[in-house]
């Protein structure tokens, strides 16, 4: 199992309109997420996670990433798991009837190895659109007298601390020194209140899309979560694909793409580079794996060797793959009609 | 649009004369009877914000069963999907089957907060107040919790902003406790009009589902009490499983699943039995 058609260097060749984008999960990690970044990813619980690339930060070893999520359920688990997190913001650490909670999330929490702040799912985008319209905070009136708005998960010592250093190197604080107000509607006087969130613009977000044109064009098949969002918020956007297609081809139906080329900063073409999450039309969740996950995910021991097995020891996606073997990827790949594998054995 | 407010004047007795047969005791599960019991509260034409497991039964059961024009659609953006197959998790890719559409969270928020849309939101949680509200973030202190669990995800946002929701529950006093650890999901907050003067324009919950039973709330005070115990459960036996006081009196028995409603849960819904076990 093979999954690059071509090497870095001929694709750079083949589509020379991208050829600066163009890289490797290696480089693209090597050359944009560095320790200590704010970053988000894309997709939601068991679909459309960047997998390869978060197997990528993982074998750089790279720490300290403070994580803005809504519901990333593998791959938040993965990075948290293998020690990359020391700060979170977060609406839901679970993985569906794979994991009510994720464990190795939980078990980092209950033993104070992250630090977690909590919000909704609703929250979490609307803050990370604020982000994307370049506006510094939004209003809700989702949770409302809960302990959302009651309990900051972040100490106020330590938002100060995050605070004062991003400005001493010339930035607007990414966590600001507030966790969110209450206030009244501007527009209706005392009577109704509204939550002012902060905006998120994350240093990178990383998204998983099945085509990229070679003119950079991103287009995702299905449902988009909150991926739009959190890369029109971010400094850098990531995106890794299955395919590279003619810009001839993407352009024709422009209605079903989502980002233009230009907002993109890198392109990682990788097959089957979010499984053991769905990835719409190209291969439905993998069970099994899932299933070898939660097990190893509840045991220290089992989870290292999890890690050593799946992460560290394969040098790269290609090698990944060729251990998950060739005839459970044949199982899992998706009906062309229905996007999902009909039948498929889930249990 | 679906109106909520004589869901409380559901028949509860036995089964009219020409009604379809009600299952014998013991030959059906505390789960098939969850999603029977929550799938009765649908209505036709009500639009219903779905999260997985039971509540998934529930509202697969009510579509074709007595409730074929309820719309589902999930927090992840699947507006109307087909649930030919049963989703394990709200992204899972069948929540895209034969859709409406295919969307994101901001588009499906706000369907939830739609002002012209009757929409009814399926929770879980850890905790459950008198009140409704619902706990499932932590045990223990916030910053240093003795248990972590998944967090809101969007249940907060449900609780906020749908017309009303239903609970799913384990019945026990673990469970149904005094005071939360942390409260996620806004309820009726401290009865009474507490959650209209919070800021909610409407909103709450309406019933909660259990393994023992169904619980309502009272319409001035917003307490929970009980509405109908199961078949072979005793009212008194749910107030031993509850950690707070529990108004009892009112409580009648539910009619039993009926084999057409078992054999739509058995072999069309969950045929793999991925969520009944």
């Amino acid at each position: 199992m093979t999954s690059q058609n071509v090497s870095a260097d001929d694709a750079a060749d083949l589509y020379p309109e991208i050829r600066d984008k163009l890289l490797t999960p290696a480089e693209a990690i090597r050359r944009y997420v560095r320790s200590g970044a704010q970053i988000s990813i894309g997709g939601f619980t068991i679909n459309r996670n960047p997998m390869a690339l978060i197997y990528e930060i993982v074998r750089q070893r790279i720490g300290d990433l403070h994580l803005v999520a809504h519901s990333n359920g593998q791959g938040l688990d993965v990075l948290v798991g293998a020690g990359c997190v020391r700060l979170i913001e977060v609406a839901y650490g679970g993985n569906g009837r794979f994991a009510p909670t994720c464990f190795r999330f939980r078990k980092a929490v209950e033993r104070g190895e992250v630090l977690v702040e909590d919000y909704s799912n609703y929250q979490m985008t609307l803050r990370f659109l604020a982000g994307a319209l370049s506006v510094p905070f939004v209003p809700t009136r989702s949770g409302l007298s809960t302990d959302l708005v009651h309990r900051s998960g972040f100490s106020a010592e330590l938002r100060e601390e995050l605070a004062t250093a991003d400005e001493a190197a010339g930035r607007r604080p990414r966590t600001p020194r507030k966790k969110l107000v209450v206030t009244s509607d501007p527009f209706d006087g005392e009577s109704s209140e509204v939550i002012l969130l902060p905006a998120l613009t994350p240093d990178v977000t990383i998204i998983h899309a099945q085509h990229v044109g070679d003119d950079g064009t991103v287009r995702i098949k299905g449902l988009t979560f909150a991926d739009l969002e959190q890369a029109k918020a971010a400094e850098t956007v990531i995106v890794s694909c299955e395919e590279i297609v003619p810009r001839d081809w993407i352009r024709t139906d422009s209605d079903q793409n989502c980002l233009p080329g230009f907002l993109v900063d890198a392109i990682v073409p990788v097959p089957w580079g979010a499984h053991p999450t769905a990835c719409h039309y190209f291969y439905d969740y993998d069970p099994g794996h899932l299933n070898l996950y939660r097990a190893a995910a509840k045991d220290d021991d089992a989870w290292a060797a999890y890690l050593d097995e799946w992460v560290y020891g394969p040098p790269d996606h290609d090698a990944y793959l060729a251990r998950v073997g060739g005839d459970t990827l044949a199982r899992i790949r998706a009906d062309s009609v229905l996007g999902y594998t009909p039948g498929l054995d889930r249990r | 649009m679906s109106d909520h407010s004589d869901s409380a004047a559901r028949p509860a007795g036995p089964p009219a004369p020409d009604a379809p047969q009600p299952a014998a005791p013991g030959t059906y599960s505390a789960r098939e009877m969850m999603a029977v019991a929550a799938g009765r509260l649908i209505k036709d034409g009500d639009v219903l914000f779905a999260g997985t497991g039971v509540a998934m039964l529930a509202a697969a059961v009510a579509k074709r069963v007595h409730a074929p024009r309820a719309i589902v659609f999930f927090e992840t953006g699947g507006i109307d999907p087909t649930l030919t197959e049963l989703p394990l998790a709200v992204a899972d890719p069948r929540v895209m089957d034969g859709t409406a559409m295919n969307s994101g969270l901001i588009e499906s928020f706000s369907i939830v907060a739609h002002r012209k849309l009757h929409t009814i939101a399926f929770l879980g949680a850890a905790q459950i107040d008198r009140y409704g509200n619902l706990n499932s973030t932590c045990i223990g202190d916030y910053r240093a919790p003795k248990v972590r669990f998944s967090g809101s995800g969007g249940a907060c946002d449900a609780g906020s902003l749908a017309s009303a929701f239903i609970v799913f529950m384990q019945h026990g006093r673990r469970k149904f406790v005094e005071t939360l650890d942390y409260l996620t999901t806004p309820g009726w907050l401290a009865g009474g009009d507490s959650r209209r003067r919070a800021g909610y324009a409407r909103g709450g919950p309406l019933a909660v589902v259990t393994d023992l039973g169904v619980l309502e709330f009272a319409p001035d005070t917003h307490e929970m009490y009980l509405h109908q115990h199961y078949a072979g459960v005793g009212p008194e036996q749910i107030a031993e499983n509850t950690g707070f006081e529990l108004d009892i009196s009112r409580a009648t028995e539910a009619a039993p699943p009926t084999e057409h409603e078992l054999r739509i849960i058995r072999h069309d819904v969950d045929p793999q039995r991925l969520i009944l076990g």
